[in-house]
């Protein structure tokens, strides 16, 4: 009985998280440009987004590519600046140590829209002009701190030892780097580099400060404009489903290995 | 060779240009007027306009309505998740986690526009609704996490001991929890506070939200106005992260 109650809330509670997105899902199989109404089973708002053939033509497609290359861009020098940083963090001592964590926690703590306010002021005092570069570099910004905190524990798992050990055996510092600390550390970096992505992909309102008025979008700042004028793009259904898929299949990959990975230990 | 600390040299130089540096502007525009001449002005006008005020009162309140919600409908359903005798998919787990890993605008307007359809009228009750639904992942993901590290052991001990399951429960499970649950309000709390597109969406831009007048200052040209209201925002945080200084609790949500 218990048992029956307990399962029942739970699959309540999941009824009400994914009801919005099942719904959006189910209408984007339809023609209609206004949502919920069914007008027959239709792929067509598939193939106008990958072809282009909607009000704005490919806007939404490149505010997609957007997205995907900022974030792509962003999490590979964050997972570079942030092991790097890990590596250094971690031999450091006592007041120092602290310090550096301090500061690495407080992009983390910080709202968005402080981080995004607050580089918004730094590149209007610097006078730098606001684009890709500086969208990239904020999100380099927040997302390097969850890079640090994924490789730390892969450090404090390593023999400490190893590294020195292939210099004494003749490596080169470059070696000894690549052959034995990259892979020790690897798979902090890659956990560190899929948060990261992730984190950029999410991001609306750090974007939103930092890109200017060239005209840059990403998904979120379209959506975002999409919704103030008031008519939803009906392509963004299709979209929608789509990531929402891709983000299902992924999780249940992951999640897959992991339980492969348990087993076998 | 060179020593290895000096490896966070770069990090360190990164972070006093992008996260210091910025964050001292917030402080310098705060207190300073068009001209760039020092002025109490900005923080005084907070706190005699009384729309101001009253939308920093309806943001800190509908936080703590959402805190709160999150609490009471996550908390079961992570004990439910953590329970090996009442779940043991992990299915279920990663379904409850999964909107954490979709952009949140997306799924705001999934909500909002679900709500339409069904007829509600947008306002602050379709506001709460839609935040909940937004952050409760936040909150369950963490009280999962630490009911599922928690050592059993206290828990067989009070049994052992005489104490009814409810007992137990109120006791042991709960004083055990409340890292994740910090962990879980620091994650719902400060976000509902400065959200500003979720709020716009939920409401049709009726309901305003502290996030969205600084919003719209910053967008406005009004930066010192809007650097004024971060910091007055920057000062909540720092509050509310004293509150909250045990180590375990931070950056432990959001993890795969």
């Amino acid at each position: 009985m218990k048992k029956v109650l307990a399962k029942a809330y739970l699959y309540l509670l999941l009824a009400m998280l994914y009801a919005p997105l099942v719904f959006i899902a189910i209408f984007s199989f339809t023609e209609s440009r206004v949502l919920g109404n069914w007008t027959g089973f239709s792929t067509k708002l598939y193939v106008n987004l990958f072809t282009g053939g909607m009000n704005g033509g490919s806007a939404l497609l490149a505010a997609v590519e957007n997205t995907l290359l900022i974030a792509l861009i962003s999490a590979a020098f964050a997972t570079l600046l942030g092991t790097v940083a890990a590596i250094g963090i971690y031999n450091l001592k006592g007041r120092k140590k602290a310090g550096m964590q301090f500061l690495n926690n407080i992009p983390m703590i910080n709202p968005d829209i402080i981080t995004g306010v607050s580089l918004f002021l730094l590149f209007v005092f610097l006078g730098v002009s606001q684009g890709y570069l500086t969208v990239i570099l904020a999100h380099i910004t927040f997302c390097t701190p969850y890079v640090v905190l994924s490789v730390m524990p892969k450090l404090a798992q390593m023999n400490p030892n190893i590294y020195e050990a292939a210099l004494d055996l003749g490596a080169t510092p470059s070696q000894a780097l690549r052959k034995v600390l990259v892979p020790e550390l690897r798979p902090g970096m890659i956990s560190g580099f899929i948060l990261a992505f992730t984190m950029s992909l999410d991001d609306f309102a750090v974007t939103f400060f930092t890109r200017g008025t060239i005209g840059l979008e990403t998904l979120s700042t379209y959506i975002y404009a999409d919704a103030r004028k008031g008519g939803l793009t009906p392509e963004l259904r299709p979209l929608m489903t789509i990531i929402f898929l891709i983000v299902l299949i992924l999780l249940v990959v992951v999640n897959m290995r992991r339980e492969k990975m348990n087993k076998a230990k | 060779m060179i020593k290895r600390s000096y490896w966070s040299l770069p990090y360190l130089i990164f972070m006093v240009v992008f996260v210091v540096l910025p964050l001292l502007l917030i402080v310098l525009y705060a207190f300073q007027d068009g001209a760039g001449h020092f002025t109490l002005s900005n923080i005084t006008r907070f706190f005699t306009d009384s729309d101001s005020l009253s939308t920093f009162a309806l943001s800190i309140e509908v936080a703590i309505e959402n805190t709160l919600i999150c609490i009471l409908l996550g908390y079961p359903a992570a004990w439910i998740l953590a329970n090996r005798n009442l779940n043991r998919s992990a299915v279920t787990v990663m379904l409850f986690i999964m909107p954490m890993w979709i952009n949140a605008l997306m799924r705001t307007l999934a909500t909002a526009e679900l709500f339409n359809i069904l007829g509600f009228t947008l306002g602050k009750g379709t506001l709460l609704f839609g935040m909940v639904y937004d952050y409760i992942p936040f909150m369950i993901y963490p009280i999962y996490n630490t009911l599922l590290k928690m050592d059993k052991s206290y828990a067989e001990a009070a049994e052992d001991l005489g104490a009814t399951p409810w007992k137990v429960f109120w006791k042991v499970t709960v004083p055990l929890s409340v890292p994740g649950v910090m962990s879980g309000v620091l994650m719902v709390f400060m976000p509902t506070v400065s959200t500003f597109a979720i709020s716009e969406f939920l409401t049709n831009n009726k309901i305003k939200l502290f996030g969205t007048i600084i919003q719209e200052n910053i967008n406005s040209s009004m930066w010192n106005y809007g650097a004024a209201l971060a910091f007055i925002m920057l000062l909540i945080i720092g509050i509310t992260t004293l509150f909250n200084d045990n180590k375990e609790t931070q950056a432990e949500g959001g993890l795969i």
